[in-house]
C-alpha cells in the first residue's frame, strides 16, 4: 500500500500554474527521487505536500488520509516532514536548540533527550558544536543540521530538497552516506536532487518532472538507463 | 561638579531606566516576533495605570498587590486584542498595520477620556513617602545619597522581571519556540509549530509586561488619558536603540536613556529632556544603524554565551 499517493495535483502561484496533473506514489520503506531541471517545480511540489501552498487542487493522501487543505503544522504532526531547500536552519538558535525545535511534534521530556542522543550518534559533528549559534556553522554542517532537525521529528516520510546543493564533492559523498544510513533506520524518503546519477542509483523509485508535469517514472535504474534522460541531464 | 551629585544623578537615572526597560521589553518582544510596531503600547500602559489606580481607589488594594489582578487581566486583554485587531494585519502591508495599531491607540485613549475624564489622578502611599537616605560615605568622599522608595521598588521589580523574562526566552522550550518563529516563520510551520498560537501568546505576554509596568508606575506618576503618549516615545527610542527585538538591548538602552534623561533634566532643564534623548538617539543610530544590540550584536552575544558553556 502506498504511504503517499498524489493524484492529479495542480498548484498555482497566483494565476501561474506551476504543477499540472502530477500523480505519484511512494511506498513505505522506499527511497523515491524526483529529478528535473531548474524551475521544473520540484520544490513547489514539496511545498504543496507540506501545506505551505494554498492554491492547489487534486488529492494528496498520506496513510490514506487526505492532506490537501490542512494547515502546514498539522501535516508535520502527522509525520510528513520537509527539510527545505537552502537548509533554513534557525541561525541565531544554537545547534542543539535547532534540534529541540525539530522535535516539536514529539516533545516529551524523556523523548527529547533520547532523540538528541540518537541524532548526535549519526552526526557527531553536530554534537561537537551543539552550543554554537547554528548560523556560524559551515554550509555542509548546516545541511547536516537541517537533516538532523528533520529526523528529530521521528518522520514517517522525510522529504529532502536538494541536500547536496552548493556542497563540495567530499561533502556530497558524506551527505549520501547519511541518507543511506537514514534509509537503514526505516524512514521513507522522498528526495529532490540535482545530483542525478547518485540519487537515481540510490532510489527504489524515481520520477522526472518537466515544466510541472511528470514525464517519466520507474525504478531508479530505469531512469538512469533512459536515453532521453541521459541526454537531458547527464549530457551523454 | 561634586562627586556626590554625579553619583546621585547616576543612581536616579538607573532607577528611572529600570522602569523604561520593563515597559519597553513587551514592545520589543511584539516587534521581534511578529514584526508589528504596536503604536498602542503606551495606551496599554495607561490602561494598566488606571486599573491599579481604580483598584486602589475603590478597593484600597495596594498597587503592588494589584499586579496579581493585572497579570491575568492584561494577558487576556492581549489575547483578545490579538484575535480581534492584530491577527488580520499579519503579513499585510506595513501601512495597514500602522493604521490598525494607531487606530487602536486613539480608540483606547478616547474611551479612557469618555469614562474617566481628563482628570489627573495619583496614588500616594504613606509608607513610600519618606525617601531612603544612604550615607554619608566619608571614606569615599560622598555626602548623603537620596533614594526614592517607589522608584527603588519599581527598579528592583522591573529589572528582576526583565531578567526572568530573558531567562524564560533563553532556556524554556516555549521561549525557544518563540525565538525560532521570529527567525523564520515558514520553517517554524514545517516543524509543526502553530504560528498563530505563538503570535497570540507573544502578543499577550508583551501586553502583560506593560501591564506590570503600569502597576509599578502608578505610585510614581500621575495617570490621565494621554499619559501613554508621553511614555510611548521613550519606549520607541529604547526599542530602536536596543536593536529592535533584543531583550538585553532594551534593558541596556532603557538604563542608558534613564541616565541621559536625569542628567539633561538637571543640567539643561526638564523641559528639554525629550530633545536631548532624541539627539542621543539620532547620534547612536548614525554611528551604529542596527542599534546597540542589533541583529549582529545579538548573534555575537549568543556566540559569547555559547563559548561560556
Ligand atoms: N513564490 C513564488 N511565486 C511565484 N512563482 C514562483 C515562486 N516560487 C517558485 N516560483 C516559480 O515556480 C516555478 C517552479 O519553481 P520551483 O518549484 O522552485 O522549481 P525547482 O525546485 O524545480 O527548481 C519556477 O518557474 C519559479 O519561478
Ligand atoms: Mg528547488
Amino acid at each position: 500500500m502506498s504511504l503517499l499517493k498524489i493524484e492529479k495535483l495542480n498548484v498555482f502561484y497566483g494565476d501561474v500554474q506551476v504543477l499540472r496533473d502530477v500523480s505519484l506514489e511512494v511506498k513505505k520503506g522506499e527511497v523515491a527521487t524526483i529529478v528535473g531541471a531548474n524551475a521544473a517545480g520540484k520544490s513547489t511540489l514539496l511545498r504543496a505536500l507540506s501545506g505551505l501552498l494554498k492554491k492547489a487542487s487534486g488529492s494528496i493522501r498520506f496513510n490514506s488520509e487526505e492532506l490537501l487543505g490542512l494547515p502546514a503544522f498539522e501535516i508535520a504532526a502527522k509525520g510528513l516532514i520537509h527539510v527545505p531547500e537552502g537548509r533554513r536552519i534557525f541561525p541565531l538558535l544554537t545547534v542543539q536548540e535547532n534540534l529541540e525545535i525539530g522535535a516539536y511534534t514529539r516533545r516529551t521530556e524523556g523523548n527529547l533527550k533520547k532523540k538528541l542522543d540518537e541524532v548526535y550518534a549519526i552526526f557527531p559533528v553536530l554534537a561537537e558544536h551543539k552550543g554554537q549559534a547554528a548560523g556560524s556553522l559551515s554550509g555542509g554542517e548546516q545541511q547536516m543540521l537541517a537533516i538532523a532537525r528533520g529526523l528529530m521529528a521521528e518522520p514517517t516520510l522525510l522529504m529532502i530538497d536538494e541536500p547536496s546543493l552548493g556542497l563540495a564533492p567530499l561533502l556530497v559523498a558524506k551527505t549520501f552516506q547519511v541518507l543511506e544510513r537514514i534509509k537503514g533506520e526505516d524512514v521513507t524518503i522522498l528526495l529532490v536532487e540535482q545530483n542525478v546519477v547518485r540519487a537515481l542509483e540510490f532510489s527504489d523509485r524515481a520520477y522526472a518532472l518537466e515544466n510541472g508535469r511528470i514525464t517519466l517514472h520507474g525504478t531508479g535504474l530505469d531512469l538512469l538507463k533512459d536515453p532521453y534522460l541521459k541526454k537531458a541531464y547527464l549530457g551523454l | 561638579m561634586s562627586s556626590t551629585l554625579v553619583v546621585q544623578l547616576v543612581i536616579s537615572g538607573i532607577l528611572l531606566g529600570g522602569i523604561y526597560a520593563l515597559s519597553s521589553i513587551g514592545l520589543t518582544l511584539i516587534f521581534g516576533v511578529m514584526k508589528i510596531v504596536n503604536f498602542a503600547h503606551g495606551e496599554f500602559l495607561m490602561l494598566a495605570m488606571y486599573v491599579s489606580f481604580w483598584l486602589f481607589h475603590w478597593a484600597h488594594l495596594d498597587p503592588y498587590l494589584s499586579m496579581l489582578i493585572s497579570v491575568p487581566l492584561f494577558f487576556i486583554i492581549g489575547i483578545l486584542t490579538y484575535k480581534v485587531f492584530i491577527k488580520k494585519t499579519i503579513g499585510a502591508p506595513i501601512l495597514s498595520q500602522i493604521f490598525v495599531t494607531v487606530g487602536l491607540s486613539i480608540i483606547i485613549e478616547n474611551l479612557a477620556l469618555l469614562f474617566w475624564s481628563a482628570d489627573f489622578r495619583t496614588v500616594s502611599l504613606s509608607y513610600l513617602s519618606r525617601p531612603i537616605i544612604l550615607g554619608p560615605f566619608s571614606g569615599l568622599g560622598l555626602e548623603e545619597i537620596i533614594v526614592n522608595k517607589a522608584r527603588l521598588i519599581a527598579f528592583i521589580l522591573g529589572i528582576s522581571l526583565s531578567i526572568a523574562f530573558y531567562l524564560f526566552m533563553r532556556f524554556s522550550y516555549l521561549g525557544k519556540v518563540i525565538r525560532a518563529t521570529s527567525q523564520d516563520r515558514t520553517t517554524a510551520l514545517l516543524m509543526g509549530i502553530n504560528i498563530d498560537r505563538v503570535y497570540t501568546i507573544s502578543f499577550a505576554m508583551g501586553i502583560l509586561l506593560v501591564g506590570i509596568a503600569g502597576a509599578l508606575m502608578i505610585p510614581i506618576y500621575t495617570v490621565h488619558p494621554f499619559v501613554g503618549f508621553e511614555f510611548v516615545l521613550i519606549m520607541f527610542v529604547v526599542v530602536v536603540l536596543g536593536g529592535m527585538g533584543s531583550i538585553v538591548g532594551a534593558v541596556v538602552a532603557g538604563l542608558f536613556i534613564g541616565v541621559v534623561e536625569v542628567f539633561s533634566g538637571f543640567f539643561i532643564g526638564p523641559e528639554s529632556k525629550q530633545a536631548v534623548y532624541f539627539l542621543v538617539f539620532i547620534a547612536v543610530l548614525v554611528l551604529k544603524p542596527s542599534g546597540l544590540f542589533g541583529e549582529k550584536g545579538e548573534e555575537e552575544l549568543e556566540r559569547i554565551e555559547a563559548i561560556g558553556e
